[in-house]
């Protein structure tokens, strides 16, 4: 059988096989499978335990990013307020990306609490799997001639190692998953801290690699009508600020 | 026969719906050498479809290795189109 049943199914009957070869005697071997089991499902907890811990990360990350937009914002808004629109042009390129970013973290993030909602499910099945096992071992100990018990161990040994394999398998790909989205926030911070404005005179207009790769996500146009509509604000209303510091140094 | 959805459970298919199964999975992997990765993406939604429909939930009090497990519902295209080559994942 090709595919994931094919390779699955190999991996779990050379470790089961394995399992069962140990003693010669069926009941020995369901003692051990049970022990087995009941181990294994230790390290299943801490898999699911991990996944929450990386999961609670990545919001905290998200939060992050979260502030960042509004730290930019307010940037550009200073910027353009001292007329300096190359730097609020780049401070909203930066914006741009981080709330793209953002958006697609949240979804992911969504994603993620469903899943472990169903790793915690899996979790549950699995041990009723292995209480279904410890029951069975007892039935087959008493019930059976040692050529049919090794017949019985083996579909039940089977049945459980399937779903604990499986399991294991989805904790993995979560585990996976959040590796994957921990690295590209973390590059969307490691580029909001490349473009911070702390000092707004430190940073020229000219272009550093950052803003060829901004331009090239094509935040252009988003950017235009932002500082288009900063712009009419500041006109109205928040333009008076310059013209104030203005008139305290006139005033005599 | 018994079928599994990875990453969720097990399901008990009546012999009818197997054969049905089977046919959707030839169709799957015809459509990953082709390339065609929307009709692939039907093919396999319909497969998941039929197990979760047809299908009855396997109790957990049951101990069954499955006769297929159909590849994690939200695996890329790429990643389950490995698993739909040769003859499938219901070897004919």
């Amino acid at each position: 059988m090709a595919g994931l049943g094919g390779r699955m199914s190999t991996v779990m009957k050379s470790k089961i096989s394995k399992l069962l070869d140990r003693a010669e005697d069926p009941s020995e071997t369901l003692d051990y499978g049970y022990q087995k089991q009941v181990e294994l499902l230790q390290n299943v907890k801490k898999g699911i335990a991990d996944v929450t811990t990386s999961k609670k990360r990545l919001q905290m990350q998200s939060q992050k990013i979260e502030q960042s937009v509004v730290k930019l914002d307010t940037q550009a808004r200073q910027a353009l307020a001292q007329g300096r629109e190359d730097l609020a042009r780049a401070a909203l390129e930066r914006k741009t990306v981080a709330q793209t970013e953002l958006q697609s973290l949240d979804t992911k993030i969504q994603q993620l609490v469903q899943q472990q909602e169903q790793l915690t499910q899996n979790e549950k099945k699995l041990r009723g799997k292995i209480e279904a096992f410890r029951t069975k071992k007892e039935v087959i100990k008493a019930q059976y001639s040692a050529a049919e018990a090794q017949v019985k161990i083996s579909e039940a040994a089977n049945g459980v190692g399937e779903e604990m394999a499986d399991l294991g398998l989805a904790i993995q790909r979560a585990e996976d998953k959040t590796e994957e989205m921990r690295a590209r926030a973390g590059a969307v911070e490691e580029l909001e801290a490349a473009g911070t404005f702390d000092d707004l005179t430190q940073l020229g207009g000219g272009q550093d690699d950052i803003d060829r790769e901004l331009a090239q996500l094509g935040a252009g146009a988003q950017v235009d009508d932002e500082l288009a509509a900063m712009k009419a604000e500041l006109g109205s209303g928040g333009g008076e600020s310059p013209q104030q510091l203005g008139n305290g140094e006139d005033g005599k | 026969m018994i079928v599994r959805i990875s990453g969720e459970g097990q399901y008990r298919l009546p012999d009818s719906d197997a054969e049905r199964l089977n046919e959707l999975d030839n169709r799957a992997v015809s459509a990953v050498e082709q390339g065609d990765e929307t009709g692939f993406g039907e093919l396999w939604a319909q497969m998941l479809a039929l197990v979760e429909t047809d299908g009855e939930a396997v109790g957990d009090d049951e101990l069954l290795p499955s006769d297929v497990i159909l590849p994690p519902r939200d695996s890329s295209f790429a990643e389950a189109a490995g698993e739909f080559t040769g003859e499938g994942l219901i070897p004919d």
